[in-house]
């Protein structure tokens, strides 16, 4: 290791020629391919002159419905690089046997692992259900926007600046090997020198901040800006469950952000919360990761079982079963869901009147969450079922999620979990939640809101390729997952000796590489339906024969949603107005009063990019510089008095006159 | 959608594979009790996770569109259903929280036992007194990087990556570790528990069939973490009396300056046995201070009950510090800050605690 001059580490702190990782023909490959991939793609861009159109259409725009599109593109972006780690883990696994050390050494192993958790939970799942949030929360209350507009933008790039860091650890030094929720001391200083674990701490500290954000934002909006008439017990259920995790998120984000901050004060200036020595205690962290963490599978999974409801009585064509239990299930879920942490480590050795009350929560929970699959069953039940690719996710997810349900129970038992625990059973478990629940959810979210977002459906046959190779992939890769747990195989080894166990993870990577072509069938499906939009075209605005507001404007909404507030008078809003016989105002439009796109989102963000870069390789003039330009922004942005216009009357009428039109050709 | 019915039972299918699941055959009384529970509250769950199943996937065929089967759009409330629907998992849950209760209770690993096997108690009746429970085998058990040390005080002798153990012979594993956490793990014996460093853990345990096991750590801790895997051997009392004369006859010293050795990181370390060992050294390496420039946790616990060492204290932080990253074969730690002096109005260079230090 050469060693570099003082004037070197005053300006480039401990960033180093050897940071880049030359030596790893993997990582090489992967450069090489994303730098080809994005140099095209600003070419095209600046070939097309888009540069203009998307920042003054899309990064600057302060429209939910933009911020919810860009928020799902995050999303699938994410899950292509989260997935390409889970094919190199079970490839790696399906070949490390007997001697054979496989392809990844344990240094570059390790990496994968931390990052496949970190990017799925946070760059994945986290947009994915927060993208759901923010296009459709605001449509089905009848609101012409989120509460707060402009951080709604801030909050969304703060979230890209998180994953732009996650992302930049792959060829500028190296990622966290310490597991997805980063234990110390294994994470300390003392343990995890590197640049990897300080890479994890400001990636999750900035992205929270946005996530943070975005719930208070929702908060507001829901609590604030419902349409008259629109009582709490009339709302959807997808808002219902939207409340509530935003909810969750608001209590328990800001608990990340401190025990995140309590370990980065343990590795920049050695304060001793999380050591062994001089009084630390991991113990401490274990359980304040866990208070942010159970809320957090709550947090992903509630707004899913939102979609899942509203898919259900919409594809049924009947009113949710048991609306009222539904919402009280949802509200109990919230609560218990705190009470519930220390299930995740019940073998820390805890006494056993603590461990039965966790254990004993954690099974409660299993009650609402039953009386929820009764409520989609028993609006199936004297329904007129119309399988549509969301239904058939919806029917996928009820027969799947029950089995993770069931495993959780298992898991919940402590006598059980102390021989389950860490195991490969766990690892089957919650992708059998997650898989089965969040990202079923996702994709039946997508298919039923992507001709409201776009105005054409999704293209029906490479959906249902995508359906079935995800299902049947989900099994094949998890159900010997189940078996290997039973077998005593515990997680995150990059090696194994006892060869018998080589079938079964030969099975799993073949089931990798089953979800590996239900993703491409999707992006085939996006790529496709672009292609045949015009035969895919909705001009009604309610292709499905919706029953909530959102399908009561036209696809896509205009830019100001609604051309007057509706009223609600019952559940279902725009079923009730349906069946009543509702018209459409035609004239009388009145001026609209609208946010400004502002660019002061993207500026704080960027800045907060360059300050975490230069936090984690320690240059500390530019974090001290771009802490500085981040205050400078907002102050400046505070005194940006150009924050409003109005929608003249005539430009709404000419919208809505075209709305007219494409209804009366319809 | 007739695939469906079939994805279900995929696992079932798996059961059939007839392949080795150590958790549903332990060889250990404590594991077999645990497997046990999980039997029983899956038995409980099948009996609602299997209608539910099934109801969907007819209620799915019975009313698809093109059955034009009876349709009733407004048919959303049923208080007798609803109340189906709510206590029927209650009542099993409340099932399951019974048996979670008393089994988490029964099987705390820092209970001691009470049966060797089923229908055979610990405490052993004896005619018209009291019985005479058997004491249990202490193994005190240090986690390494990337190895597991096991010491047998009773026996004075110490071995690396093999545990031995007589057959229904009630064990007590004393648990810690050096550095990071890692999780002691014997599935055919029984339950997992950490191992931390600073920190003990118990499991007591029995084996009831002789047999060679593995055990590993089952929790991630770092580079050589998969290799982490040791040998559990139960065998009869005088294989165990065989095995403790050998292990003396094959083994070398390990005091206070082959520990701190032996502690730097290594993987794939072969079967090797001490001898010679010091009766504190597991204290000393719970307490963090193998190393007597070092001070003892305890005696650091013991200070701050008093109220701690005050503003002189301050001077002895550099004895307190215990995690090395060179020790781990880590690059070296930049130095850290430590207060050498404190300025005060009367003495503004702070030279009395500069000479306090270099007295400590």
């Amino acid at each position: 290791m050469t060693s570099y001059p003082d004037w070197w580490k005053l300006i480039f702190g401990r960033f180093t020629l050897e940071a880049i990782p030359y030596h790893e023909p993997i990582l090489i490959g992967t450069f090489a391919a994303v730098a080809l991939g994005g140099l095209a793609l600003v070419a095209l861009v600046t070939r097309y002159k888009l540069w203009g159109y998307l920042w003054h259409e899309w990064f600057t725009s302060v429209d939910h419905k933009k911020i919810g599109i860009m928020y799902m593109i995050l999303g699938v972006i994410m899950l292509l690089r989260g997935f390409a780690d889970a094919l190199m883990m079970r490839g790696q696994q399906a070949i490390a046997f007997a001697g054979n050390e496989g392809y990844l050494p344990p240094h570059h192993y390790d990496q994968i692992f931390t990052a496949h958790g970190v990017i799925m939970i946070f760059f994945v799942a986290m947009p994915f259900v927060t993208g759901l949030m923010n296009y459709v929360v605001p449509l089905q209350i009848g609101a012409r926007d989120v509460a707060f507009p402009f951080l709604n933008n801030f909050s969304f790039w703060m979230t890209v600046s998180g994953a732009v860091l996650v992302m930049m650890s792959l060829f500028i030094g190296e990622f966290a090997k310490v597991g997805w929720l980063a234990y110390p001391p294994l994470s300390g200083a003392a343990y995890s020198p590197g640049v990897g674990m300080d890479y994890y701490l400001w990636a999750l500290q900035i992205a929270g901040v946005g996530t943070t954000l975005s719930g208070v934002n929702l908060i507001a909006t829901i609590v604030k800006m419902r349409a008259p008439g629109m009582d709490m017990m009339r709302m959807p259920v997808f808002t219902w469950t939207a409340l509530c995790t935003n909810v969750l998120i608001v209590a328990t984000f800001p608990i990340l952000a401190a025990t995140l901050a309590l370990l980065t004060l343990d590795r920049y200036v050695g304060t001793n919360f999380f050591t062994n020595d001089l009084g630390g205690n991991p113990m401490m962290y274990v359980n304040l990761i866990w208070i942010w963490g159970h809320p957090e599978v709550y947090i992903l999974i509630l707004p899913i079982f939102g979609v899942y409801s509203e898919v259900a009585s919409t594809f049924c064509g009947k009113r949710l079963f048991g609306y009222a239990s539904m919402v009280y299930a949802t509200v109990v879920i919230t609560i218990l869901s705190y009470l519930v942490w220390l299930h995740h480590f019940f073998t820390m050795g805890s006494g056993a009147s603590v461990n039965s009350f966790f254990g004993i929560t954690t099974m409660i929970i299993s009650i609402p969450t039953g009386a929820k699959i009764f409520n989609w069953l028993f609006t199936m039940y004297r329904g007129r079922i119309r399988f549509e690719l969301p239904m058939m996710w919806l029917v996928a997810f009820m027969l799947t999620f029950v089995i993770g349900g069931m495993t959780g129970v298992m898991l919940a038992v402590p006598p059980a979990d102390f021989v389950l625990h860490n195991s490969l059973f766990l690892i089957a478990h919650f992708h059998n939640v997650i898989i089965g629940g969040v990202v079923f959810g996702v994709f039946a979210g997508i298919a039923y809101w992507f001709p409201k977002a776009f105005g054409f459906k999704l293209d029906r046959f490479w959906g249902l390729l995508s359906f079935w190779f995800w299902v049947i992939g989900f099994y094949v890769a998890f159900m010997p997952l189940y078996v290997l747990g039973l077998m005593g195989v515990t997680r995150r080894l990059s090696r194994f000796e006892d060869p018998s166990l080589q079938i079964w993870f030969v099975v799993a990577a073949l089931g990798a590489a089953l979800i590996a072509l239900g993703i491409l069938c999707f992006i085939i499906q996006i790529g496709v339906s672009i292609i045949r939009r015009e035969q895919l075209r909705d001009t009604t605005g309610d292709p499905w024969d919706g029953r909530t507001l959102e399908w009561s404007t036209s696809s896509p909404p205009p830019a100001y949603n609604f051309a007057f507030t509706p009223i609600v008078h019952d559940l279902d809003a725009w079923a009730d107005m349906k069946k009543r016989g509702y018209r459409r105002p035609l004239g009388g439009f009145k001026p609209i009063h609208m946010p400004r796109n502002t660019g002061a989102g993207v500026i704080i963000a960027g800045l907060a990019t360059v300050g975490g870069f230069a936090l984690i390789w320690y240059i500390w003039w530019l974090a001290a510089l771009s802490f500085v330009a981040v205050i400078a922004t907002v102050i400046i942005h505070s005194f940006n008095y150009d924050r409003d216009f109005h929608i003249p009357a005539e430009a709404v009428l000419r919208e809505e006159d075209s709305r007219s039109q494409l209804l009366g050709r319809a | 959608m007739r695939i469906f019915r079939i994805l279900p039972l995929l696992p079932l299918f798996a059961l059939l594979g007839g392949c080795q699941m150590v958790l549903l055959g332990p060889s250990g009384d404590v594991a077999l009790q645990q497997r046990n529970l999980l039997f029983a509250s899956t038995a409980l769950m099948l009996l609602i996770i299997v209608p539910v199943m099934a109801l969907t996937i007819f209620f799915a065929w019975r009313y698809r569109a093109s059955a034009k089967a009876s349709y009733d759009p407004d048919w959303h409330h049923s208080l007798p259903l609803e109340v189906v629907i709510w206590s029927v998992p209650l009542l099993i849950i409340v099932v399951i929280g019974a048996m979670t209760w008393m089994g988490t209770h029964l099987l705390d690993p820092y209970r001691p036992l009470d049966r060797i096997s089923a229908g055979k108690p610990a405490v052993e009746a004896k005619a018209g007194g009291n019985g005479i429970r058997k004491e249990p085998l202490v193994i005190q058990v240090v986690a390494l990087d990337w190895k597991w040390l096991f010491l047998y005080p009773a026996q004075g002798i110490a071995s690396l990556n093999e545990v031995v153990a007589p057959v229904d012979q009630p064990i007590e594993f004393r648990i810690t570790s050096s550095s990071v956490m890692n999780s002691l793990f014997i599935p055919a014996l029984a339950g997992q528990i950490y191992a931390m460093p600073g920190m003990q853990t118990k499991l007591n345990a029995v084996i009831n069939h002789a047999g060679e096991f593995e055990g590993f750590s089952a929790n991630y801790s770092g580079a050589g973490f998969s290799d982490m895997r040791f040998r559990f051997r139960g065998v009869d009392d005088k294989g165990f009396g065989d095995w403790v004369q050998r292990a003396i006859r094959n083994s070398s010293p390990l005091g206070r300056e082959e520990y701190l050795v032996l502690e730097k990181p290594s993987e794939r370390e072969a079967v090797r046995y001490f001898r010679d060992i010091p009766s504190d050294l597991f204290s000393a390496i719970l307490n963090m201070c193998v190393d007597r420039a070092k001070m003892c946790t305890r005696d650091m616990m013991a200070l701050d009950a008093k109220g701690g060492g005050g503003k002189e204290g301050i001077h002895i932080v550099a004895q307190l510090e215990y995690d090395k990253s060179v020790r781990r074969g880590g690059q070296p730690m930049p130095p850290r800050p430590f207060v050498t002096a404190i300025c005060t109005p009367t003495d503004v260079y702070g030279t009395a605690g500069v000479s306090a230090r270099v007295a400590n």
